[in-house]
């Protein structure tokens, strides 16, 4: 269990004041200045050698993809942070941004001097009204006290930070669709290559990030890539917010070591499963887009990249939805069927065509209309559209399907079972 | 060069090249919908996945993905025909099974791939999408519930035609192609959306239900609606044209022609002179042959050549203003002329082609405008405009009415006054001129098609010269023709002699009575009220302007009823096909010729097509040379149109109305709507 000493983020809760000066009592924008003089180079060989994946999802290492960046382009560089968080169940980025967003923007000065940007986009949820009112507040308040701007920090680094507001589609949280809508286009993916280091935000080098993993790169660097890589287990190192939701006790954001067991996770900061441990019946341990896992697995099973993939599942967000034996599973996993139809933004085939066509069987098989070979064509369909896509929407729709009919398969069964039983009575009658 | 392999078999590519483009170097198909060479890549139908070694464990699409050396390409495992298959059944779920009753059928791509990666039943039991068609006006049909969203039609329309109408509103399985506010496409090229569109989501609405692809006689042949010389197909059946559609020619129209090129096709089914006519106690009789022929005699009995004059129309063949001449030249008239606007161009080939040619625009970097608007007058040549600014680093400028013409255009003012200033070299845009590499400028028929043409020209010729636009390996001085026949015309010498009438005298002439006969090739844009005391021997396709003023009628056969040649502005020569036979008593137009110089005892000097093509070419040695353009020709600008006064007044524009052109356009119900509908948009936008 992680001791408060190593917590990154102290004002998770916002029990404490979120403004510059309370912030700096917490170690903010501390020797900002020493750090940026350590130069690029320094600053990109740490957050390799922290081994910090990317919280935004996919789990790419964060020091990798900011020495993707060209080094002297002499292009305009850009850093764009992912705030767009729209991943069901997911809602750490907001407590980071409205809690503690100093943290948030002292990474992206650290990080946008590493990559050579001197132009910093946030690209925010468009629902998230309030938090962007204090993160602008949080901005303009680093802009007052010269942390920002021209010579930011007194590090002779020019560094402009513009908060962007999204209007509410989640497919705007891929990284290039969110480039397109940040250019002022309709919000859809790019094609791959070019990736966004090469050409992306008009046409320049661009790195997209997730606002947890530029938030946590200033106290790397503070603390050492050593103590970050520390915690946690072997390539999976650090800390991580978790977002436990659902039939627990206690939902809660809490900042935990990689690798804790889902089970001490729950029991320890969300007060448990409602009803106890027994009366869970599955958990989707990485926000609406990786496949559930049932109660078995969830026993053991460790909060990490590597552990969740080993059970054909995925870390994701980190967005813990948990599911009591009062769960409809299968109409739980249809909503999720719903949701991802309703975000396909149309451009490619197989998530267009694929993403309705998998909602309607959901939808029959919960109430048990359908024939127990659609389960085998409703999985032949995800396989379908994995893989076959412009961006990894079509794969976010596929996996949560695929675990409800690799875990659930009884399940459906047993309600098409009795659906056909209870449809040959009405018939009698 | 780098190599890679496709199937095992290694190919060698330039680097740039995608996985597609090196399959297909490979020899190996790969299916497509969304990907085509002349749009922007969009990758998003995902047929035309194919397997990477060493990437990820997952198709990659082919047609967006860089191909890199050494790259181990598969197009036929299991894992890319699965993933195909799978694609195409997702195409499908929600695609109609309308083919019966689709007029896409039998050329559809969907159709095509169906037979290869589709599957013979359907697990997809849920219902049908179905969406709402949109009205995308006269020419383009919508059934948008067969739409695959591939795209091309909102990529050619931004790209290539250059208005940004159309788009994919909505998301999800709720996108939709629309145009926006559903109105009607406003470009003169909408009509390749329908032959871009791989599957019947558009269609053409002139053609819908009338035929099948596969009953359909095809006929390659030239397009004579302006004077690029579009190449084109004729589809016909029995002796009916049905449709007409464009034909790959890199260096002119690409694969795209004109709308009025494509829904010409009515206009050859009504209004047609198909029986001989004379004029007879006041109203044209239908006559034989025979006495049509017998009234001219008649009537041309003991007149002086010096009172007959001939002009030829802008739709004319080459053969046919050939035996004009050579009849004309009998009869011992030198009146005659092909310039029906009274130009005054001739002389030197090069003074009046569009010297650096269609493809050659591709690499000017500085064009002037004078007196036209390519949009109107040749859309091919103004997408070739578009195409070459969209690269990037072109500066275009216009002298004459301010036009929307698909890119930025810096206007300079209205006449001759501003044409002046850029040849003294006063204007900011002569120095553009100067200082560009390959600058080029195109003056129109509005600029020349005037009292002081010459002077004009000459002018232009000044810029010309003063701006190096002639030079080693380029030449940047380019006329642009609006009719499909003056350039033959023109090479012909179908103009008077130094003692002969031209247009503007013989038109005169005829009211002042010096001229007693006029013979009209297909002649309807000139003023034919001053025809009114000459005997007037009309011989044409259409009833038009120049049949209602006709004393004997000689029904000809239009473009597509005949084999004959046509020369384009470029100064290409190219061999139209008859695709039909001209209705009713009509004749291909040298045999009239042929036939009527018998009569009048003048005979000329061939029986046949061939005969004739022979004396012409033995006269004219470059028309033998088929699809052929002079490159190098050396052009004194010096002797180019002759320096005089120049009217102080603004240039107006050859064609007022796009659709509207030509006797054939004129007889098209289609053309007719098209007109009513643009022209009216255009006076409300004026309106504001």
């Amino acid at each position: 269990m992680l001791q408060d000493k190593d917590r990154i983020f102290t004002n998770l809760y916002g029990r404490q004041d979120w403004r510059l000066e309370a912030a700096r009592k917490r170690g903010a924008w501390d020797n900002t200045k020493e750090l940026i003089g350590k130069g690029r180079d320094w600053i990109i060989d740490e957050m390799k050698a922290s081994n910090l994946r990317g919280r935004g999802g996919a789990g790419f290492p964060t020091g990798l993809k900011w020495s993707f960046m060209p080094k002297d382009s002499g292009l305009q560089h850009y850093l764009v942070v992912n705030a767009d968080e729209s991943e069901p169940g997911t809602c750490k980025d907001r407590e980071i941004m409205r809690n503690d967003p100093h943290l948030l923007l002292e990474g992206c000065l650290v990080a946008g001097f590493a990559m050579g940007a001197t132009k910093c986009y946030i690209y925010l949820r468009g629902e998230y009204i309030r938090v962007r009112e204090r993160l602008q507040a949080a901005v303009d308040e680093a802009y007052d006290a010269g942390l920002l701007g021209p010579n930011a920090a007194g590090s002779g680094w020019d560094f402009d930070i513009y908060l962007h507001h999204g209007a509410g589609a989640y497919i705007c949280g891929e990284e290039t669709a969110l480039l397109e809508s940040l250019e002022g286009k309709k919000g859809q993916p790019r094609l791959k290559p070019p990736f966004p280091a090469n050409m992306g935000l008009y046409g320049m080098p661009t790195t997209v990030n997730n606002v947890e993993s530029i938030a946590v790169a200033p106290t790397i660097l503070r603390r050492g890539a050593a103590w970050f890589d520390g915690l946690g287990r072997p390539n999976n190192a650090g800390t991580k917010i978790f977002s436990i939701s659902g039939h627990v006790n206690n939902p809660c954001n809490v900042e935990e070591e990689m690798g804790i067991p889902l089970r001490e996770l729950i029991e320890k900061h969300a007060g448990g499963v409602r009803g106890g441990w027994s009366n869970l019946l599955a958990v989707i341990p990485g926000g609406s887009s990786v496949p559930l896992i049932p109660k078995d697995v969830c026993d053991t099973v460790l909060m990490d990249f590597d552990s969740l993939r080993e059970v054909q599942s995925g870390l994701g967000t980190a967005a813990v939805i948990v599911m009591d034996k009062s769960t409809d599973v299968i109409k739980a996993i249809a909503r999720l069927a719903y949701f991802y139809k309703h975000e396909s933004c149309g451009q490619c085939t197989p998530c267009r065509e694929g993403t309705g066509w998998m909602w309607r069987v959901m939808e029959r098989l919960v109430t048990g209309d359908a024939d127990k070979s659609e389960i085998d064509k409703l999985f032949d369909v995800t396989k379908q559209i994995e893989g076959h896509t412009i961006c990894a929407l079509g794969d976010a729709a596929a996996w949560p399907i695929q675990g409800l009919i690799r875990h659930f398969r009884p399940e459906i069964e047993k309600r098409i079972e009795e659906a056909s039983i209870s449809r040959s009575i009405a018939a009698a009658e | 060069m780098p190599t890679a392999t496709v199937d095992g078999i290694e190919v060698e590519f330039e680097l740039g090249a995608t996985v597609l483009q090196v399959c297909e170097l490979a020899g190996k198909e790969i299916p497509r919908f969304c990907y085509h060479e002349r749009l922007s890549v969009a990758g998003n139908c995902r047929m035309c996945l194919v397997q990477i070694e060493g990437g990820p464990p997952k198709p990659a699409a082919s047609c967006a993905m860089p191909c890199a050396p050494d790259m181990k390409i598969h197009t036929d495992t299991p894992m890319v025909k699965k993933a195909r298959e799978g694609v195409l059944e997702f195409l499908l779920i929600n695609h109609p099974l309308d083919c019966p009753i689709c007029d896409q059928g039998g050329e559809c791509d969907l159709q095509d791939q169906a037979m290869a990666y589709g599957v013979d039943h359907t697990r997809f039991e849920e219902n049908k999408r179905a969406v709402d068609d949109k009205n995308m006006g006269p020419l383009i049909k919508t059934i948008m519930t067969r739409c695959i969203h591939c795209t091309r039609c909102v990529r050619f329309s931004t790209e290539i035609a250059g208005v940004t109408d159309m788009g994919l509103a909505g998301r999800g399985e709720n996108a939709e192609i629309t145009t926006y506010l559903e109105k009607a496409l406003d470009s003169e090229l909408s009509g390749n959306v329908i032959d871009l569109c791989p599957v019947g989501a558009l269609t053409s609405r002139p053609y819908a239900f009338t035929a099948r692809p596969w009953e359909l006689r095809k006929t390659e042949s030239i397009d004579v609606m302006d004077a690029v010389g579009s190449n084109i197909r004729i589809d016909a059946r029995g002796r009916e044209v049905m449709r007409v559609l464009p034909r790959l020619h890199e260096d002119i129209n690409e694969e795209w022609i004109s709308d009025k090129t494509r829904y010409i096709w009515d206009g050859l089914k009504r209004q047609r002179l198909d029986k001989p006519y004379v004029k007879k106690d006041g109203k044209l009789q239908p006559v034989s042959w025979d006495e049509a022929f017998d009234a001219i005699a008649a009537r041309l009995k003991g007149v002086d050549g010096k009172k007959i004059a001939a002009i030829a129309g802008d739709l004319a063949d080459t053969e046919a203003m050939y035996a004009l001449k050579g009849l004309m030249a009998n009869l011992g008239s030198a009146n005659l002329d092909c310039r029906q606007n009274g130009s005054s161009l001739g002389g030197e080939r090069s003074s009046y082609l569009f010297n650096t040619t269609i493809a050659g625009i591709e690499e000017a970097d500085a064009i002037l405008l004078i007196g036209t608007n390519p949009r109107t007058e040749a859309p091919l040549i103004n997408a070739r405009i578009r195409k070459r600014w969209l690269e990037g680093g072109l500066k275009v400028a216009n002298i004459g009415p301010v036009a929307d013409l698909t890119y930025d255009v810096a206007q300079l003012g209205a006449g001759p006054e501003t044409l002046s200033t850029v040849a003294s070299g006063a204007s900011d845009f002569a120095k553009v001129l100067k200082g560009a590499e390959r600058p080029m400028l195109i003056i129109g028929q509005g600029a020349l098609a005037r009292a002081d043409g010459a002077a004009i020209l000459a002018e232009a010729a000044k810029v010309a010269e003063t701006t190096g636009m002639v030079k080693d390996g380029w030449n940047g001085f380019n006329v642009l023709h609006t009719a499909a026949a003056t350039v033959a015309g023109l090479d012909l010498g179908f103009v008077p002699g130094q003692v002969g009438k031209g247009t503007r005298d013989i038109l005169t002439g005829a009211m002042g009575g010096e001229i007693e006969v006029v013979y009209l090739l297909g002649a309807d844009e000139i003023d034919t009220g001053a025809l009114d005391k000459a005997f007037v021997i009309y011989q044409g396709s259409h009833g038009d302007a120049g049949a209602h003023a006709a004393d004997v009628i000689l029904p000809g056969a239009a473009y597509t009823e005949k084999n004959a040649l046509w020369v384009s502005t470029e100064g290409r020569v190219q061999a139209g096909r008859r695709a039909v036979f001209a209705p009713g008593d009509a004749k291909e137009d040298w045999a009239i010729l042929r036939a009527l110089s018998a009569q009048l005892g003048k005979t000329l000097p061939y029986d046949s097509l061939g005969e004739l093509r022979t004396k012409l070419f033995a006269d004219h040695p470059h028309m033998a040379e088929l699809d052929t353009v002079q490159t190098g020709a050396s052009l004194d600008l010096s002797k180019v149109g002759k320096a005089g006064e120049m009217d102080g007044s603004a240039f107006r524009l050859a064609i007022s109305d796009f659709y509207l052109t030509n006797p054939i356009a004129r007889a098209s119900a289609i053309m007719a709507e098209c007109s009513a509908l643009f022209d009216g948009r255009r006076q409300e936008e004026a309106a504001g």
